[in-house]
């Protein structure tokens, strides 16, 4: 099988050949320390302020906002345990929701161990946060809120804006993880009232090893990695340029290409979605079916587990994910597809298919396709599906 | 992440299916951490294993080393059945990921709560075979989706 047909553009994508042209001289001819005073450093400081302004741009701010770092879990640990550090005197509460990414998760424990108290809030059986729980968590002492925009598993948007309301209100931080929504959605983080942001490069077809912080202008949060005096005091190290570079052109694309992709992958993952609805019994959509990332697809497939399906597709040459514990290292399925009610068997047989720019209606259909004979090859061999059909059996000859 | 066998075992498991009215039949592990396995036996009144087959809900060593253990029981006595333990059927296997050791097991469980059926319904005592710990009833209630 020669054909490699990639459905997990949620755990990384292929950076654009524009963004890998753009980013070339700066390994080679300029390649000099933006610190430095010669024009080889320091006219790449140019070239970093270019990608900076993209970036503000695009979330409708200044770029003196905009901290370059080495990616979204940097990003996310950043501005929870800085901003935690900042404001300990206000208060030690933290409120987060139960399906974030393992980045804010892991923090949030970390943060927990060190005398924080963290709160976390529930979602519904579609993966939309509880607001009301989350205006009941509120706190004297609540000092950050911490919500992804959209989640990596199931897709599922976020009510930003109206959180970033309630965070206001309160005078609480509010930060959010938006490594699958940024360059997906459109996103301001004024009209949202988003006071810290987080994005990655290489979830929009940018660079790995980049991303960036944005930190509304006030929030005083310290530096995270000590040394020099890059990022305004704020993030000491050696600017990555070509990654930065790669990250601006990215974000340049990103944002001129956004409608018209937008249109065209909620058409492709909603084809995707209605075909398998159609052609697969006991087959459940997690996440909602509208306030939903455009490139996110994911189901359960009743009586099979993840990991077998994951193994199968990618010797018919699809690349897929599961929210399986054998594929996590642990015996739990994902804690997201627990968080929106799953029984853990269901949860088990989940896949995550994630489209990109570049596929095609072939590739969603040759998937389908493969997906319909593996599920009915695994179901055969399932003693789960063996007990299904004969109580079906049972029922119907009573 | 897997051998070649682990894999081939996978691809093309061996002995998959049921056996209707069979001598002995044994369920074991938990829909809930994600690995059941069930074993078919037809064993003659020389208690000679003449069939088995298998069905298996689990991951890709969950699927191979069911696969692997019915292989390694075919044709054998009751007796040389209760003696293949999870070693050698990861053995057999060309070992798997650390991770994954405890679907060697449940093939050997699931052996044994074979044999145990086996051996209830016959009303003999097998030598050296316990009562299997994880066997699941059949007619257990199952969660409503």
């Amino acid at each position: 099988m020669s054909r490699t047909i990639y459905m997990d553009h949620a755990a990384t994508t292929a950076a654009r050949p524009e963004v890998v042209e753009a980013m070339l001289p700066y390994f080679t001819e300029s390649f000099g320390n933006p610190s430095s005073i010669y024009d080889l450093g320091a006219k790449n400081k140019e070239a970093i302020t270019h990608a900076r302004d993209t970036i503000a741009k695009s979330l409708g701010t200044d770029a003196a906002n905009i901290y370059f770092t080495a990616g979204g879990s940097e990003s996310d640990n950043w501005a929870l345990i800085a901003a935690a550090e900042a404001y300990e005197s206000k208060g030690k509460h933290i409120i987060t929701s139960k399906i974030e990414h393992h980045a804010i998760l892991h923090t949030c424990e970390y943060l927990e161990k060190r005398g924080f108290e963290v709160t976390y809030i529930g979602v519904d059986e579609n993966g939309i946060i509880d607001l009301e729980a989350l205006k009941a968590a509120i706190r004297p002492d609540t000092i950050l809120i911490s919500v992804m925009f959209a989640n990596n598993e199931i897709g599922t948007i976020q009510p930003i804006a109206k959180i970033g309301a309630i965070a206001k209100e309160h005078g609480i931080l509010f930060h959010t993880d938006a490594v699958q929504a940024y360059g997906q959605l459109s996103i301001n983080v004024d009209e949202m009232n988003i006071d810290m942001l987080s994005a990655s490069g290489h979830k929009l077809n940018g660079p790995k090893g980049i991303g960036f912080l944005y930190i509304r202008k006030g929030v005083k949060i310290r530096s995270f990695i000590h040394g020099g005096a890059q990022e305004r005091k704020r993030r000491a190290g050696t600017e990555n340029v070509p990654g930065i570079v790669g990250l601006g052109k990215a974000v340049e694309i990103a944002m001129a290409t956004m409608e018209e992709r937008k249109a065209f992958e909620t058409k492709l993952r909603d084809y995707m979605i209605k075909r398998i609805h159609e052609e697969i019994p006991y087959a459940r959509l997690n996440g909602d079916k509208t306030r939903r990332l455009p490139n996110n697809v994911n189901f359960s497939f009743q009586f099979i587990e993840g990991e077998s399906l994951l193994i199968m597709l990618d010797m018919a040459g699809i690349c897929a994910s599961s929210g399986s514990a054998c594929t996590s290292g642990s015996l739990d399925p994902s804690h997201v597809l627990l968080a929106i009610g799953l029984p853990h068997e269901i949860a088990h047989g989940s896949l995550r298919l994630t489209i990109g720019y570049e596929t095609t209606k072939e590739d969603v259909d040759y998937t389908v396709d493969e997906i319909k004979k593996i599920v009915e090859r695994l179901r055969n061999m399932s003693p789960l599906y063996e007990d299904f059909i004969k109580k079906e059996i049972k029922k119907h000859s009573k | 992440m897997y051998s070649e066998k682990v894999m081939d075992h996978f691809q093309n498991p061996r002995n998959v299916g049921e056996i209707e009215n069979a001598s002995g039949v044994g369920t074991v592990g938990n829909a809930k951490c994600g690995d059941i396995m069930r074993i078919y036996l037809d064993i003659d009144d020389q208690q000679i294993i003449r069939d088995v087959k298998f069905k298996t809900f689990g991951c890709g060593a969950a699927v191979a080393t069911s696969s692997m253990a019915t292989e390694l029981v075919k044709g054998k006595t009751i007796y040389e059945a209760l003696k293949i333990t999870n070693k050698a059927v990861m053995e057999a296997l060309d070992g798997l990921p650390p991770v994954k050791v405890h679907c060697s097991l449940l093939a050997e469980e699931a052996i044994h709560a074979a044999l145990w059926d086996y051996a209830q319904k016959n009303h003999i005592v097998i030598e050296g075979l316990e009562k299997p710990k994880n066997d699941i009833s059949e007619d257990e209630e199952e969660e409503e989706y």
